[in-house]
């Protein structure tokens, strides 16, 4: 199958003249499979468009109207063998195609621990994997490490021929995560979380990205994918821990969380074990009720009428960090259980507004306020 | 100086001074051109007196030929503001490199891309194809207009006001940045809280209301309104494709109007159906917009199958090859187009059977789509094929269209998808087949069409410029972008950090220029066309020996469209007239009874358009005022008796003896 991917490929080569075509020539297994689908799906295809095109070229050029030696026949308009053919000929191609798709679809989902580190290479039970949860944040990405208990901000590192296992989710809108030469992307959302296994086969330097267009600070949302040999993947765990960069607790996070544009790398030795949970549930912030928390009350048949007020602790979206007041002032309970505080909580103690209210600038959101005061800007509120 | 001034707030709502753009050298340049431009076209028609005559002849005039070329102005005119964006992004793209930020900020990139995506599918494409199937399908099924004249109109003046509004966001205020689908939690007001969505929003709702009733009016002309003979199966393929794009309206509009009435509703009284909070789920929105959203694709490009279906066997001289499983063909891409909707977000984690589901439906989609590409191509074996204008562009079409339709079976394999969605590759994907589709097949139709319209021919030879620069514009623009796609670059990106891509933005932004210049070209044979008409002028009404009934009629037809209802014995039905030596009727008229033009539907639009802007700047007296006189005015409407009058039988003498001195200048010329 790759011999044969390979040969395919030598027209398209020379038609790129040696430009890098990073998805046609990936470095993980899983991308490259992805890379043999295309060719495959592409050949198949190539079987009924060329001699398409060639026959309307053909057709075009011999009907001319100068060309009067060419049969005409105005009234011929149906052939039961032609029709047979312009619909049997397709539905081949198609048939062929599809169960190429049903077999790679299943093989090559991205929510299914490989099988493989490469041609041969089985995945066994012993075979350790290497976790790692991302969250896209405006605009930068987080790199958690569970395994290590560190944290990235715009870089990653993984050990060669090693499965990958990652959880992805966001902070705010959506994104996709996407290292084209590992494997294919998949969607970054905000309350859930998606996954990704893929493995890496070659060392180096591998450019990652959204590929899911996130708001203002989009384009700069790179970071460097880095591909290491065990002992250098090591080294570059131990650089992490010893880089002095602190420790990535809730505070830190909902600092790190504020939308902000062009990041440098940033390490941090140390991170909350739980900060990836309290990321897909949506309660980093303190006093916030966690979904699957709400999830569990409603499971037991929910608050009753009281939870139609029980608004302020799962309010998550940052209208006030972002200048954006909401419209509708909503009224809320003060006070509910939660796992974390099964007596009670105060939920007026957990007020939604942040430590820091001063309004956001950067590109993409609003201007300060000026001589003609914006509606969107709300007065202080102290 | 106003601030905590609440009589402001409540006269103007949140807009101010500020919302004026007037600190973007770009924008004031543009509203400059476009003010000094409009100034000199309101001048001109005052100068003229030509306000009565536009306001009798089109604004109000209920006759599906002038709408239907009202609807080609406006998506020409649209095109040049949607093609700006285009040449804007793509020399943004081609400078942002090495550290360059290019001369576009984020905040003014983003509304771009969207402004051009929502410009070109609902402002240009969409009237594109509306105005041909308007001005066509009543001539090609024999009628003397649609069955709901005015309704017509008021569709048409819907369409406008959101055009209008989506125009009035360059100017006051902003459109969204949000990417051309606005997907939430993006779109939501916590993210967006600007007025560029709620321009977004109320733009489409208020076209929509014009796409939906436009559909239903012509569904019920085509299933009630064909002349005596003329069978389902013996309706022109074009009719049979506006038939089954109109269904698609019907079914597909009512959702988009639904998902944003749910995303205005987040944004305007704080529910939550998509946001991230408060069990919100913004993948509900992508899934309903898609379910639009993939119809919408067959909305376009099935009326330009029919007008390539038309074209081909016209200009070979010949019958069109497989009537029959033309039809069905295109009955089962107007079903499966609804079970497709998927695979645009494989890459969202839906589980692999779901995928390889909509996958597979998605590749059966190019079966019919197969076979019609087929018997065009056995339309023009054993023809006589004569390559005027509309048959270049069909050529182009067959032979740019099957790259793209390529493109995108291979983005239905969902494994290839994850490594080509949002990339460059799919870029290239869809433009492939929107321009080599929709808009070749529309300078097809135009082309094709326009004696028709205007009883001229276009000139031919500028007519090749803009048809050589566009087709080769286009490749240079887009094969770029299929090579980048494969380099891993993906879309909505204002800079790059690889300089080795540069080459092929600078290359696709060439390509663009060519495609200008096509544009200007074509411009160019609209002038040219309209000086010389007289040389280029059609007598026969049946310039290009045609099959369908509307090449009976004069050029420009009658208003009433045929004097005598017209009786079909055969799917080509004016070519079979010909061969049987039909003559023209020329005594027993009768007086014809017609609609009248009513003022009706550019005032409701207008009004429309008033209620939205007021809403879109929370101006809530003014929305509450723009819609009761909404109500009253539509309510006005019904008490209007002056619906209907007679042309008299002295006028269709006479305008059919005009009619038979023209055909004889024509024999003698």
């Amino acid at each position: 199958m790759k011999r044969f991917g390979i040969i395919a490929l030598l027209p398209i080569l020379a038609l790129l003249g040696g430009c890098n075509a990073v998805v046609l020539n990936p470095s993980g297994d899983v991308a490259w499979q992805q890379r043999d689908l295309v060719i495959i799906s592409t050949i198949l295809m190539l079987l009924i468009i060329i001699p398409v095109m060639v026959l309307t070229a053909v057709f075009a050029w011999h009907y001319r109207q100068s060309n009067t030696s060419a049969r005409y026949e105005p009234d011929w308009d149906h052939s039961t063998h032609l029709e047979l053919i312009i619909w049997a000929a397709p539905l081949l191609i198609i048939i062929c195609l599809g169960a190429v798709t049903w077999m790679a679809t299943h093989l090559l989902d991205p929510f299914r621990p490989i099988s493989r580190t490469a041609p041969g290479q089985v995945v066994t039970h012993t075979t350790k994997p290497l976790n790692v949860d991302v969250v896209a944040l405006d605009w930068k990405w987080l790199f958690i490490y569970p395994d290590y208990g560190i944290a990235t901000v715009n870089e990653m590192a993984a050990p060669t021929d090693q499965p990958i296992n990652f959880r992805i989710s966001a902070s705010s809108v959506m994104n996709a995560f996407y290292v084209p030469a590992l494997a294919g992307m998949v969607y970054a959302m905000p309350g859930m979380q998606t996954q990704l296994h893929a493995v890496i086969n070659k060392p180096g330097t591998y450019k990652g990205f959204s590929a899911n267009y996130s708001g203002a600070g989009f384009s700069d949302m790179r970071f460097d994918f880095l591909g290491m040999d065990s002992a250098g993947f090591e080294k570059w765990v131990s650089d992490v821990k010893a880089s002095g960069g602190g420790t990535l607790g809730r505070t830190e996070y909902l600092e790190l969380e504020r939308p902000s544009e062009s990041v440098p790398v940033k390490k941090y030795a140390s991170v909350d074990p739980n900060l990836f949970n309290l990321i897909v549930n949506m309660c980093v912030q303190p006093g916030k009720m966690c979904m699957h928390e709400m999830a569990a009350i409603d499971a037991k048949g929910g608050l009753g009428l009281a939870g139609v007020y029980n608004v302020l602790p799962l309010e998550y979206d940052k209208y006030e960090r972002r200048g954006s007041d909401p419209v509708v002032k909503r009224s809320y309970v003060a006070s509910v259980c939660t796992t974390s505080a099964p007596m009670g909580m105060d939920v007026r103690a957990a007020d939604a507004t942040p430590a820091d209210s001063t309004p956001l600038v950067g590109a993409g959101l609003p201007k300060p306020v000026s001589l003609f005061q914006s509606f969107a800007q709300k007065p202080s509120n102290s | 100086m106003f601030e905590n001034f609440d009589l402001q707030k409540a006269i103007f709502g949140r807009l101010t001074l500020e919302s004026i753009p007037y600190h973007e050298p770009i924008l004031v340049m543009t509203f400059i051109g476009v003010a000094i431009g409009g100034a000199v076209v309101l001048g001109a028609i005052t100068y003229f007196k030509l306000w009565g005559y536009l306001w009798r002849e089109w604004f109000t005039s209920v006759d599906h030929k002038r709408i239907g070329a009202m609807y080609i102005i406006l998506g020409l005119v649209m095109l040049l503001r949607g093609f700006a964006d285009a040449i804007m992004m793509r020399a943004q793209q081609a400078v942002a490199f090495n550290g360059n930020e290019g001369y576009l900020p984020a905040h003014h990139f983003d509304q771009i891309f969207t402004a051009h995506g929502v410009i070109m599918i609902f402002f240009v494409a969409m009237p594109l194809v509306t105005g041909l199937m308007n001005f066509v399908v009543p001539l090609q099924i024999g009628a003397r207009d649609v069955a709901f004249p005015f309704l017509n109109n008021f569709s048409f003046w819907m369409t406008v006001a959101g055009a209008m509004l989506v125009m009035a966001s360059l100017f006051v205020g902003e459109f969204a940045r949000t990417g051309w689908l606005a997907y939430p939690p993006l779109s939501d007001y916590a993210y967006s809280p600007d007025v560029g969505v709620d321009y977004y929003i109320w733009a489409l709702q208020v076209a929509g209301v014009g796409t939906l009733l436009s559909g239903v009016n012509l569904i019920a002309t085509i299933v009630k309104m064909r002349c005596p003979g003329m069978t389902m199966m013996r309706m022109p393929v074009f009719t049979w494709t506006a038939l089954c794009t109109n269904i698609l309206i019907v079914a597909a509009f009512p959702v988009l109007t639904g998902v944003l009435a749910l995303l205005s509703m987040d944004r305007y009284v704080g529910t939550n159906f998509f946001t991230n909070d408060f069990g919100g789920n913004p993948m509900m929105y992508v899934n309903l917009i898609w379910i639009w959203g993939h119809p919408e694709v067959y909305i376009l490009v099935l009326p330009v199958f029919g007008v390539f279906s038309e074209v081909t066997a016209t200009f070979s001289g010949k019958k069109l090859f497989g009537y029959t499983s033309m039809v069905y063909a295109t009955v089962v891409i107007t079903i499966l187009s609804y079970l497709v909707w998927l695979h645009h977000f494989f890459t969202m984690g839906s589980g692999a059977s779901v995928n390889s589901f909509f996958g597979i439906t998605t590749m059966i989609i190019s079966i019919p789509t197969g076979a019609k590409m087929f018997n065009w191509l056995f339309t023009m074996y054993r023809g006589r094929i004569r390559f005027e204008l509309p048959m270049m562009w069909t050529l182009a079409f067959m032979l740019t269209f099957v790259i793209g339709g390529m493109t995108g079976v291979l983005l239905a394999v969902p494994p290839a998808d994850f490594v080509l969605h949002n990339s460059l590759f799919l870029i290239a994907h869809f433009h492939n087949v929107i321009i080599g589709g929709v808009v070749f097949g529309s300078f097809a139709g135009i082309s094709y069409w326009f004696p028709k319209v205007t009883g001229f021919k276009l000139d031919p030879f500028w007519g090749k410029m803009s048809f050589w620069f566009w087709v080769i514009g286009f490749y240079f623009a887009f094969m770029p972008l299929y090579v980048l796609g494969l380099m891993g670059v993906t879309r909505r990106l204002r800079v790059f950090d690889d300089p080795s891509l540069q080459i092929w933005f600078v290359i696709a932004a060439f390509g663009a220029f060519l495609i200008a210049l096509g544009i200007g070209s074509f411009l160019v044979q609209l002038a040219v066309s309209i000086k010389n008409r007289e040389k280029l002028r059609d007598l026969t009404g049946d310039p290009w020996n045609g099959r369908t009934l509307e090449w009976s009629t004069s050029s420009p037809p009658p208003v009433y469209n045929f004097a005598f209802t017209p009786v079909v014995y055969d799917n080509d039905a004016w070519w079979d007239m010909k061969q049987h030596g039909y003559k023209r009727p020329m005594e027993g008229f009768k007086p014809i009874h017609m609609p009248s033009n009513t003022g009706a539907g550019i005032i409701l639009a207008g009004l429309s358009a008033v209620t939205a802007f007021a809403l879109i700047w929370y101006i809530w007296w003014l929305a509450a005022l723009g819609f009761v006189s909404l109500i009253a005015t539509a309510i006005g409407h019904t008490f209007n008796y002056h619906r209907s009058f007679n042309i008299p039988r002295e006028q269709i003498v006479e305008t059919e003896r005009e009619r038979s001195q023209e055909l004889l200048q024509a024999a003698g010329a």
